[in-house]
């Protein structure tokens, strides 16, 4: 079982984002996922930088993938889609089926990753975008264990399976920012004010309980999804490669502890107790049990 | 067997939600072109106790409206896993045997499957599916042969145009009704709080998972247990959806994501007409028949005078006094078709 990095989803200064990345060319990661997936005003690194990041990269061993945004809306997207498909250097993962589709017509014989967004819950869907060219797809956050088994007993070949691992749970998305709704700004005009918040900027009920983080038109989860603890039934569930999505401290840590208990040389629960320092917020792994995603089963 | 109305007769369909046959009804009386409607189960996005058409219910609801010359949409538009695949195909079987006039789906997989098994019946993009461009609607388009794509709430009016002029896929837009601030098909807010949510189980905020409680700091809204929103004495308390709480966001209390407030685009009708749109979508399928009837016949009337003279057509302050009456939050917005809001 491999592990990957998911794209970085939140809005980081220039030279954060550089160190981070100067960082994972250390960890032990397989495959590194890069590139904005949330929101097109973002700009601190441009489609270009992005590439010499992911040059780095692949030079240190990774298999490096650009993720595409999940929410295209206007032409000016779409263009920004089209170079992205029409890099003719690394692989793509299509979190739009426009970018599935592009990535068919455009690269044909270019195997590309079918992201989360593109909601497959069935076999079915899985040989389309199989027939497509993708050659990995990444399970909705919301996919149980029982509801993966089902797809893998009639997987099309050739598919490898990822899922997510370890972070803030992207639930929804939206054409408004909620970040800029929170000082009273339009979209238009943000004043960029996301990038104050590494985690996202957090939510809570009226009774102090942690919900929601805010992440510009991303609405995540304030609990971090954590499946070390069900590590092995991941793995017998056909799971190809779990992934990392970074959060603001501890991303080198977290991946090397999935990394020990991956390779059964520490104990999940060891690791689940030392991961806590990191986390932005209490673990929960109630979607791969086909519960309410905010539970936690097992400590 | 597709039904043999021609479904390309008018240059703007007025589509009304009916959540049971009196809801089916009151549209057609009130001058609805087209009405759609679900199964009783999850597979449509509307799966709330006491809606939807079992198959006599179904088939009676058909021979009315068919009768008054009106077509009705089947909604088959959540996501069918591979371990309860059967009971979808068995939907859209059902749903062709019927005479429905059009399946609106959201699942590549289950198109694919209507498009070989019923190869002359419609098949609608439902919102569901989160095609907010036209590369992904001409996918959906090129591979099953989709007719018509309903666009999710988060497009500009300029942006819907683009999309407009970019497909050969007619374009259904929603005019009317509970807004969904989220990417319709992208959204696990309710998933993540209660276990069910609309794409799997199509139900957001699912009844058995949601309280009233009356308390001494007011009435509580609650929504498996998470405290969604608190209303003081004067204050009207709605169904609570996560996405329209009140919640504390560094050391604020406000509506985080969304107010309860509706969408209604009435008066961008002559911009939608002139644009090409091909359809409006009212929603509300889990609202009363007087609500469908009320917000069918003011459209009827709207849309029949936008489309006798684009240019003379303004909205009646007295329609829009009545369907804000009816408007979650007694409110509305002009939603992402205007740009500042977003």
């Amino acid at each position: 079982m491999k592990l990957s990095l998911g794209p970085l989803l939140y809005y980081w200064p220039r030279e954060r984002i550089y160190d981070f990345y100067r960082d994972v060319e250390a960890m032990p990661v397989d495959i590194v996922y890069l590139g904005e997936t949330v929101c097109s005003r973002r700009h601190e690194l441009r489609a270009a930088d992005w590439m010499d990041v992911g040059a780095r990269l692949a030079g240190a061993g990774k298999e490096v993938v650009l993720s595409s945004a999940a929410l295209i809306e206007s032409e000016a997207d779409l263009k920004t889609l089209r170079r992205l498909v029409e890099n003719g250097r690394f692989a793509v993962e299509a979190n739009d089926m426009g970018a599935a589709h592009l990535l068919a017509r455009c690269a044909p014989g270019v195997p590309f990753v079918a992201g989360a967004t593109l909601n497959i819950f069935n076999s079915r869907t899985l040989a389309v975008v199989r027939r497509l060219g993708a050659s990995r797809w990444v399970i909705p956050p919301e996919m149980s264990r029982d509801t993966l088994a089902a797809v893998q007993h009639e997987q099309p070949l050739g598919m490898q399976t990822e899922a997510l691992g370890y972070g803030r749970l992207p639930l929804a998305y939206s054409a408004r920012c909620f970040t800029a709704r929170h000082f009273n700004l339009q979209k238009d005009t943000c004043e960029f004010r996301c990038i104050d918040f590494p985690d996202g900027l957090e939510v809570r009920t009226r009774e102090g309980h942690d919900l929601l983080a805010l992440n510009g038109i991303q609405t995540q989860s304030a609990k971090v999804y954590n499946l070390v603890l069900d590590l092995a039934a991941v793995r017998a569930t056909g799971v190809d490669v779990v992934r990392i999505s970074p959060q603001a401290a501890g991303t080198a840590d977290v991946v090397a502890l999935f990394q020990d208990v991956v390779n059964d040389l520490l104990a999940a629960d060891v690791a689940l107790q030392r991961m806590r320092t990191h986390m932005p917020g209490e673990s929960c792994n109630g979607f791969w049990h086909g519960r309410a995603g905010i539970e936690q089963v097992g400590t | 067997m597709a039904h043999g109305l021609d479904v390309t007769d008018k240059i703007l369909e007025l589509v009304c939600p009916a959540g049971g046959l009196p809801s089916l009804k009151a549209a057609v009386d009130h001058g609805a072109d087209c009405v759609y409607a679900g199964f009783k189960d999850e597979t449509n996005a509307r799966n709330f106790t006491g809606l939807n058409f079992d198959d006599a219910s179904l088939r009676e609801g058909i021979r009315y409206a068919h009768a008054r010359r009106v077509k009705v949409l089947l909604a088959l538009n959540t996501y069918p896993t591979s371990a309860n695949w059967a009971r979808w195909t068995r939907a859209v079987d059902r749903a062709a045997d019927f005479g429905a006039d059009a399946i609106i789906l959201a699942d590549a997989g289950l198109m694919e499957y209507a498009a070989a098994a019923h190869p002359r019946l419609r098949l609608h993009l439902s919102v569901q599916a989160s095609a907010t461009n036209y590369e992904a609607i001409n996918f959906y388009h090129e591979h099953f042969g989709i007719q018509r794509a309903v666009l999710p709430r988060v497009l500009s009016l300029a942006q819907v145009e683009s999309v407009v002029a970019n497909t050969p896929v007619e374009i259904e837009a929603f005019g009317f009704g509970g807004l969904c601030v989220m990417v319709e098909g992208r959204c696990a807010l309710s998933a993540y709080v209660t276990g069910d949510g609309p794409n799997c189980t199509g139900a957001c905020s699912p009844g058995k998972a949601v309280r009233w409680e009356q308390t001494p700091h007011g009435m509580e809204t609650r929504v498996n247990g998470v405290l969604v929103d608190r209303f003081a004495e004067a204050e009207r308390s709605g169904y609570p959806t996560l996405c329209k709480g009140r919640y504390d966001v560094a050391g604020q209390t406000y509506y985080a994501i969304e107010e309860p407030a509706s969408l209604n685009a009435l008066e961008l009708l002559p911009e939608l007409v002139r644009i090409g749109i091909k359809a409006i979508k009212i929603e509300g399928r889990q609202r009363s028949p007087a609500y469908v009837a009320q917000v069918t016949k003011i459209w009827r009337q709207a849309i029949d005078s936008c489309l006798r003279d684009r240019d003379a057509f303004r909205v009646a302050p007295a329609c829009m006094a009545e369907l804000n009456k009816v408007s979650e939050g007694q409110t509305h917005t002009l939603g992402a078709y205007n740009r500042p809001w977003k």
